[in-house]
């Protein structure tokens, strides 16, 4: 069950992970390593079997089949201390409504062994202004802070972040962004869930998309379905109309745009595809409906570009 | 949000685990704080046996038992309030805060943690603990100083009220862990629960003379441990001529200790098989 090679390259291994409800495959043979020190974001859409696989991970639901190590223990029949060195902010959590910050922190802090300063993590999430007030009378956003204060007060070596900012205003998920990154330059390996396609951006070091159960791409933020090879996409005005291309050599068209308008083109964009895009495509790829239905507003400029690309060839 | 440091890097290799006992007392403290706080907890379990007294006490003026030796209503529902308080303080709030913190999360969460089960259970009998004996403390000074009661003098009649409230109280627990999984919802929790439990009250003695029961209800209610921990109350807080108004003609101490004894062994198998820290929806 443990190896200690494993441990120390590997936060994670998951090896054929299957778990069926009633005759439904959630997981479905799922392989996939997440290194010691990593973020990892699991991206997917509702049902892909992320929660499923993430829950798996954290001891809460038993595998019908494969190999899992968490931390080199299996999570099914966690050794003493195991939980000690992980870290969980679930979901959605409520409770403990007449108990105040300050004291609902004391008080999980004495769970673990030599575990962060309580002062120190109520700061670190934002909520020093909070500390004599009851969960009761928090806001979503600072509802959730609180579980994220819980989820790093034993120092964990492994944290599981699932949907984390949901319910919280901009300048608040910069400021988590910031604490994120700076348990994960502590070496705190962070395995995240979202929906918000910026955020696995902005923090992941490597992002895996689930559908049906299934890894189906899995690799840098920058480098997600072959984004990196992707032709860029150049919008203009021209005649007062917007025009776009796509091309593999968008410096070559720029100068030649340029030398066409005789030095400035108006409104001249150059973009490579989003993560967004991306992920869209990948999904709508596996689950076989099209992206254009499942988010009709995403596909407008494609569509476009569809179009321009017969007007440059004539 | 600032940045944080890391605990001392060699901390794994001598992790000061904290005690049980520690953990125990932490979680003790917890629960207290939280039934304390909660106004619908205080109302409804802890003062509502007080407050029945007090009406009951108000509303009846007649005499009660038999010729002779009658005693005042008060005096009459003293042990029928211990019981039902008992009742409610164990069973009541174990179901419900059990049944909501299943709901809400509460129990996925610390089940996420190195929290040993152990002292969560611990902790909330811990709570029961120190909330019925507050509870009963109240009531008795109540009836005895407000309402003109007589409260037992010998020491025979004290140990009798131990045993019953030690094994009302523990059966009353595991019960009430294995009734929070018949709620579907913490929405319904309280329905599910406080009925069941107002009609199990009336049928075992607790509001009125058991004996005035038809005799089929009154077999129902035997089967149920309330019934057994009403009747021992009557033998700690009536005097002894009230033994014959009894249905079998005696206290029957040792059927109670047998009774409760295995509604206490029932109720902690079936927590065991039973119990879950998540939604019943939750995988």
């Amino acid at each position: 069950m443990t190896t200690t090679a494993t441990t120390a390259e590997h936060a994670v291994r998951i090896r054929g992970l299957r778990k069926t409800y009633a005759d439904v495959a959630a997981v479905d043979g799922l392989d996939l390593d997440i290194r010691a020190g990593e973020v990892f974001a699991l991206l997917g859409p509702n049902g892909a079997g992320k929660t499923t696989t993430v829950e798996i991970l954290e001891g809460y639901r038993d595998r019908d089949a494969g190999e899992v190590s968490v931390l080199g223990h299996d999570p099914q029949r966690p050794g003493a201390g195991w939980r000690e060195r992980i870290g969980i902010v679930l979901q959605s959590s409520t409770g403990h409504d007449e108990i105040t910050v300050e004291e609902l922190v004391h008080h999980f802090a004495g769970y673990y062994p030599d575990a962060r300063d309580p002062a120190e993590v109520v700061t670190a999430v934002g909520l020093g202004d909070k500390r004599k007030t009851r969960a009761r009378h928090l806001s979503g956003g600072q509802r959730r802070r609180l579980d994220v204060a819980l989820g790093i007060l034993g120092d964990p070596d492994l944290l599981f972040l699932d949907e984390p900012t949901t319910g919280f205003d901009p300048e608040a998920r910069r400021e988590f962004w910031g604490l994120i990154a700076s348990l994960a330059d502590g070496g705190t390996t962070i395995i995240l869930t979202t929906h918000y396609l910026d955020e696995a951006e902005h923090l992941a070091d490597r992002v895996g998309v689930i559908t049906a159960g299934r890894i189906v791409a899995l690799d840098t933020p920058a480098r997600l379905g072959g984004r990196d090879q992707e032709h860029a996409v150049l919008t203009w005005t021209e005649h007062g109309a917007v025009r776009a291309a796509q091309t593999s050599e968008p410096t070559a068209l720029v100068t030649e745009l340029s030398a066409r308008f005789g030095g400035e083109v108006p409104s001249l964009t150059i973009s490579r595809p989003t993560l967004e895009d991306v992920y869209l495509r990948l999904i709508g790829d596996s689950t076989g409906s099209t992206p254009a239905t499942a988010q009709p507003g995403q596909h407008t400029r494609p569509s476009r570009i569809t179009d321009e690309q017969e007007h440059m060839a004539s | 949000m600032s940045t944080l440091t890391r605990t001392a890097p060699d901390r794994r290799a001598t992790p000061s685990r904290p005690g049980l006992a520690r953990i125990v007392l932490a979680r003790t403290r917890l629960e207290l704080m939280t039934f304390f706080r909660e106004r619908d907890a205080v109302i409804f379990s802890f003062l509502f046996p007080i407050a029945l007294l007090g009406i009951f006490a108000m509303a009846f003026s007649e005499q009660v038992g038999p010729d002779g030796n009658q005693v005042d209503f008060a005096q009459y529902f003293l042990p029928g309030m211990v019981a039902s308080g008992i009742a409610l303080v164990s069973f009541q709030t174990m179901a419900l805060t059990l049944a909501i913190e299943r709901e809400d999360g509460t129990l996925k969460r610390l089940r996420g943690t190195p929290l040993p089960p152990v002292a969560y259970f611990l902790g909330k009998i811990g709570m029961i603990l120190v909330v019925g004996v507050a509870q009963i403390a109240v009531l008795l000074a109540v009836a005895a100083l407000l309402l003109g009661a007589d409260l037992p003098t010998e020491a025979g009649k004290w140990l009798t009220f131990a045993w019953c409230y030690v094994l009302g109280t523990a059966s009353g627990t595991v019960l009430g862990i294995a009734f929070s999984s018949v709620p579907k919802s913490a929405k319904s929790a309280s329905a599910v629960v406080v009925g069941p439990l107002i009609i199990l009250q009336f049928i075992s003695g607790v509001f009125f003379v058991f004996t005035d029961l038809p005799s089929w209800l009154q077999n129902v209610a035997s089967v149920f441990p309330l019934k057994w921990l009403a009747q021992g109350m009557r033998s700690v807080f009536l005097p002894e001529q009230f033994e014959s108004l009894e249905v079998s003609g005696s206290w029957q101490h040792g059927l109670i200790v047998l009774i409760l004894s295995a509604w206490l062994i029932v109720g902690l198998v079936v927590c065991v098989r039973t119990f879950r820290w998540k939604r019943r929806d939750d995988g």
